[in-house]
Protein backbone atom coordinates (compact mmCIF):
# COMPACT_ATOMS: atom_id res chain seq x y z
CA UNK A 1 0.00 0.00 0.00
CA UNK A 2 2.83 2.49 0.74
CA UNK A 3 5.34 1.09 -1.78
CA UNK A 4 2.11 1.65 -4.54
CA UNK A 5 1.92 5.41 -2.98
CA UNK A 6 5.57 5.99 -2.96
CA UNK A 7 5.55 4.64 -7.12
CA UNK A 8 3.53 6.92 -7.79
CA UNK A 9 5.19 10.03 -5.65
CA UNK A 10 8.22 9.38 -6.87
CA UNK A 11 7.16 9.27 -10.59
CA UNK A 12 5.60 11.82 -10.76
CA UNK A 13 8.63 13.51 -9.20
CA UNK A 14 10.86 12.08 -12.14
CA UNK A 15 8.25 12.89 -14.27
CA UNK A 16 8.28 17.06 -13.62
CA UNK A 17 11.52 17.28 -11.25
CA UNK A 18 14.08 14.59 -13.25
CA UNK A 19 12.84 15.23 -17.18
CA UNK A 20 13.21 19.28 -16.73
CA UNK A 21 16.45 18.88 -14.86
CA UNK A 22 17.44 16.46 -17.63
CA UNK A 23 16.86 18.63 -20.49
CA UNK A 24 18.21 21.63 -18.54
CA UNK A 25 21.42 19.89 -17.97
CA UNK A 26 21.80 18.59 -21.71
CA UNK A 27 20.83 22.25 -22.57
CA UNK A 28 23.36 23.98 -20.64
CA UNK A 29 26.20 21.21 -22.06
CA UNK A 30 25.42 22.33 -25.45
CA UNK A 31 25.64 25.68 -24.55
CA UNK A 32 28.19 28.20 -23.80
CA UNK A 33 30.87 27.36 -21.00
CA UNK A 34 29.28 29.90 -19.16
CA UNK A 35 25.71 28.16 -18.95
CA UNK A 36 26.98 24.90 -17.40
CA UNK A 37 28.91 27.08 -14.81
CA UNK A 38 25.88 27.91 -14.03
CA UNK A 39 24.41 24.65 -13.78
CA UNK A 40 27.51 23.16 -11.58
CA UNK A 41 27.07 25.94 -9.35
CA UNK A 42 23.17 25.83 -9.01
CA UNK A 43 23.73 21.90 -8.73
CA UNK A 44 26.03 22.24 -6.29
CA UNK A 45 24.70 24.03 -4.07
CA UNK A 46 23.09 23.19 -0.65
CA UNK A 47 19.64 22.64 -2.32
CA UNK A 48 20.33 21.98 -5.54
CA UNK A 49 22.42 18.86 -3.65
CA UNK A 50 19.09 18.23 -1.91
CA UNK A 51 16.84 18.48 -5.05
CA UNK A 52 20.01 15.51 -6.74
CA UNK A 53 19.77 13.47 -3.50
CA UNK A 54 16.11 13.38 -3.70
CA UNK A 55 15.67 12.76 -7.46
CA UNK A 56 18.42 9.98 -7.29
CA UNK A 57 16.42 8.28 -4.03
CA UNK A 58 12.92 8.88 -6.24
CA UNK A 59 14.96 6.88 -9.54
CA UNK A 60 16.18 4.07 -6.90
CA UNK A 61 12.59 3.68 -5.07
CA UNK A 62 10.88 4.36 -8.43
CA UNK A 63 12.83 1.62 -10.07
CA UNK A 64 13.39 -0.99 -7.22
CA UNK A 65 9.20 -0.96 -6.55
CA UNK A 66 8.85 -0.90 -10.55
CA UNK A 67 11.17 -4.34 -10.78
CA UNK A 68 8.30 -5.29 -7.87
CA UNK A 69 5.36 -4.43 -10.13
CA UNK A 70 7.19 -6.14 -12.75
CA UNK A 71 7.00 -9.42 -10.80
CA UNK A 72 3.37 -9.40 -9.43
CA UNK A 73 2.78 -8.82 -13.49
CA UNK A 74 3.53 -11.80 -14.06
CA UNK A 75 1.17 -13.19 -11.41
CA UNK A 76 4.51 -14.14 -8.60
CA UNK A 77 5.13 -13.06 -5.34
CA UNK A 78 1.04 -12.16 -4.63
CA UNK A 79 1.55 -14.62 -0.73
CA UNK A 80 1.19 -11.97 2.28
CA UNK A 81 4.43 -12.47 3.83
CA UNK A 82 6.60 -12.20 0.71
CA UNK A 83 4.79 -9.52 -1.31
CA UNK A 84 5.44 -7.17 2.24
CA UNK A 85 9.11 -8.74 2.34
CA UNK A 86 9.31 -7.78 -1.11
CA UNK A 87 7.82 -4.20 -0.58
CA UNK A 88 10.22 -3.43 2.56
CA UNK A 89 13.23 -4.62 0.27
CA UNK A 90 12.50 -1.57 -2.37
CA UNK A 91 12.74 0.79 0.36
CA UNK A 92 16.13 -0.91 1.75
CA UNK A 93 17.58 -1.18 -1.35
CA UNK A 94 16.71 2.42 -2.37
CA UNK A 95 17.99 3.97 0.83
CA UNK A 96 20.95 1.91 0.51
CA UNK A 97 21.89 2.49 -3.51
CA UNK A 98 20.93 6.62 -2.74
CA UNK A 99 23.70 6.89 0.39
CA UNK A 100 26.30 4.29 -1.62
CA UNK A 101 25.81 6.68 -4.73
CA UNK A 102 26.23 10.40 -2.59
CA UNK A 103 28.97 8.70 -0.62
CA UNK A 104 30.97 7.88 -3.66
CA UNK A 105 30.41 11.47 -5.54
CA UNK A 106 30.77 13.68 -2.52
CA UNK A 107 33.44 11.24 -0.34
CA UNK A 108 35.41 9.72 -3.17
CA UNK A 109 35.01 12.00 -6.39
CA UNK A 110 34.62 15.68 -4.86
CA UNK B 1 -32.20 0.96 -11.10
CA UNK B 2 -32.73 4.12 -12.64
CA UNK B 3 -33.80 6.24 -9.60
CA UNK B 4 -32.42 9.57 -8.78
CA UNK B 5 -29.30 8.38 -6.96
CA UNK B 6 -28.31 6.71 -10.08
CA UNK B 7 -28.28 9.52 -12.51
CA UNK B 8 -24.25 9.68 -11.89
CA UNK B 9 -21.77 10.06 -14.58
CA UNK B 10 -22.45 7.01 -16.41
CA UNK B 11 -26.16 8.81 -17.20
CA UNK B 12 -25.02 11.24 -19.69
CA UNK B 13 -24.11 8.52 -22.13
CA UNK B 14 -26.73 6.25 -21.68
CA UNK B 15 -29.04 5.98 -25.12
CA UNK B 16 -33.08 5.93 -24.04
CA UNK B 17 -33.37 2.60 -24.63
CA UNK B 18 -33.89 1.42 -21.45
CA UNK B 19 -30.12 -0.56 -20.78
CA UNK B 20 -28.42 -0.07 -18.11
CA UNK B 21 -24.93 1.12 -19.11
CA UNK B 22 -23.63 -2.04 -18.36
CA UNK B 23 -26.17 -4.02 -20.57
CA UNK B 24 -24.94 -1.66 -23.58
CA UNK B 25 -21.59 -2.93 -23.92
CA UNK B 26 -22.51 -6.46 -23.05
CA UNK B 27 -21.73 -9.03 -25.56
CA UNK B 28 -19.56 -6.82 -27.39
CA UNK B 29 -16.52 -8.34 -26.85
CA UNK B 30 -12.89 -6.57 -26.87
CA UNK B 31 -12.19 -3.78 -28.60
CA UNK B 32 -8.39 -5.84 -29.23
CA UNK B 33 -6.36 -2.70 -28.21
CA UNK B 34 -6.99 -2.52 -24.49
CA UNK B 35 -4.10 -3.90 -23.52
CA UNK B 36 -2.04 -1.52 -25.63
CA UNK B 37 -0.88 1.17 -23.29
CA UNK B 38 -0.65 -0.87 -20.26
CA UNK B 39 1.83 -3.03 -22.17
CA UNK B 40 3.72 -0.40 -23.61
CA UNK B 41 4.23 1.31 -20.31
CA UNK B 42 6.00 -1.99 -19.10
CA UNK B 43 8.15 -2.49 -22.29
CA UNK B 44 9.32 1.56 -21.76
CA UNK B 45 9.98 0.56 -18.45
CA UNK B 46 12.51 -2.39 -18.91
CA UNK B 47 14.15 -0.41 -21.24
CA UNK B 48 14.63 2.60 -18.60
CA UNK B 49 15.84 -0.22 -16.14
CA UNK B 50 18.52 -0.85 -18.49
CA UNK B 51 19.09 2.51 -19.97
CA UNK B 52 18.86 4.22 -16.35
CA UNK B 53 21.71 1.66 -14.93
CA UNK B 54 23.53 2.60 -18.51
CA UNK B 55 23.65 6.39 -17.30
CA UNK B 56 24.39 6.00 -14.03
CA UNK B 57 27.36 3.91 -14.35
CA UNK B 58 28.50 5.91 -17.34
CA UNK B 59 28.49 8.84 -15.26
CA UNK B 60 30.38 7.85 -12.68
CA UNK B 61 33.01 6.14 -15.02
CA UNK B 62 33.70 9.53 -16.53
CA UNK B 63 36.97 10.38 -15.40
CA UNK B 64 35.23 14.09 -14.41
CA UNK B 65 31.78 16.16 -15.03
CA UNK B 66 33.63 19.01 -17.13
CA UNK B 67 31.46 20.30 -20.06
CA UNK B 68 34.42 18.78 -22.92
CA UNK B 69 34.13 15.48 -21.14
CA UNK B 70 30.73 15.24 -21.12
CA UNK B 71 30.33 16.56 -24.30
CA UNK B 72 33.23 14.02 -25.66
CA UNK B 73 31.14 10.84 -24.13
CA UNK B 74 28.15 12.75 -25.81
CA UNK B 75 29.49 12.85 -29.09
CA UNK B 76 30.66 9.12 -29.21
CA UNK B 77 28.04 6.54 -30.59
CA UNK B 78 28.05 4.80 -27.17
CA UNK B 79 27.17 7.58 -25.47
CA UNK B 80 24.86 9.41 -27.94
CA UNK B 81 23.00 6.27 -28.93
CA UNK B 82 21.67 5.17 -25.52
CA UNK B 83 21.23 8.71 -24.34
CA UNK B 84 18.90 9.72 -27.26
CA UNK B 85 16.99 6.43 -26.25
CA UNK B 86 17.17 7.45 -22.06
CA UNK B 87 16.06 10.83 -23.14
CA UNK B 88 12.84 9.99 -25.44
CA UNK B 89 11.83 7.08 -23.76
CA UNK B 90 11.94 8.79 -20.07
CA UNK B 91 9.37 11.12 -21.87
CA UNK B 92 7.37 8.82 -23.49
CA UNK B 93 7.14 6.64 -19.77
CA UNK B 94 6.31 9.63 -18.29
CA UNK B 95 3.31 10.64 -20.44
CA UNK B 96 2.05 6.92 -19.90
CA UNK B 97 2.60 7.49 -16.12
CA UNK B 98 1.10 10.66 -15.63
CA UNK B 99 -2.07 9.46 -18.04
CA UNK B 100 -3.12 6.83 -15.14
CA UNK B 101 -2.35 9.43 -12.46
CA UNK B 102 -4.95 11.65 -14.58
CA UNK B 103 -7.78 9.07 -15.24
CA UNK B 104 -7.07 8.30 -11.49
CA UNK B 105 -7.96 11.91 -10.37
CA UNK B 106 -9.81 13.67 -12.97
CA UNK B 107 -13.62 12.39 -13.39
CA UNK B 108 -15.07 14.26 -15.60
CA UNK B 109 -14.34 12.73 -19.10
CA UNK B 110 -13.73 16.21 -21.02
CA UNK B 111 -11.19 17.37 -18.02
CA UNK B 112 -9.52 13.93 -18.92
CA UNK B 113 -9.02 14.58 -22.10
CA UNK B 114 -7.73 18.18 -21.57
CA UNK B 115 -5.11 16.93 -19.14
CA UNK B 116 -3.85 14.37 -21.43
CA UNK B 117 -3.25 16.86 -24.24
CA UNK B 118 -1.95 19.68 -21.92
CA UNK B 119 0.60 16.37 -20.58
CA UNK B 120 1.37 15.44 -24.13
CA UNK B 121 2.40 18.44 -25.47
CA UNK B 122 4.50 19.63 -22.64
CA UNK B 123 6.02 16.50 -23.06
CA UNK B 124 6.60 16.20 -26.91
CA UNK B 125 7.49 20.48 -26.31
CA UNK B 126 10.18 19.79 -23.55
CA UNK B 127 11.17 16.52 -24.69
CA UNK B 128 12.16 17.66 -28.51
CA UNK B 129 14.02 20.59 -26.64
CA UNK B 130 16.19 18.12 -24.86
CA UNK B 131 16.76 15.78 -28.50
CA UNK B 132 17.52 19.06 -29.78
CA UNK B 133 20.23 19.70 -26.90
CA UNK B 134 21.91 16.19 -27.41
CA UNK B 135 22.06 16.55 -31.45
CA UNK B 136 23.60 19.54 -30.65
CA UNK B 137 26.49 18.38 -28.57
CA UNK B 138 26.49 15.48 -31.40
CA UNK B 139 26.37 16.99 -34.18
CA UNK B 140 26.67 20.93 -33.98
CA UNK B 141 29.92 23.28 -33.81
CA UNK B 142 31.69 24.15 -30.33
CA UNK B 143 29.74 27.83 -29.11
Amino acid sequence: MATSILHRATGIALSIGGLLLLTWWLLSLAGAASGYADFGKIAGSPLGLLVLIGLSWSFFQHTLSGIRHLIMDVGAGFELGRNKAMAIATWIGAVILTVALWAYILGVRA
Amino acid sequence: MTGPKDMGRHDRTSVPDGKSPLGQVRGLGSARHGGDHWIRERVSSIALLLLGIWFIVSLLLLPDWSQPTIREWLASPLGFVPMALFVYLSFDHSVDGLKVVIDDYQGDEGGRMMWHLVSLFLHVGVGALALFALAKIAFGATS
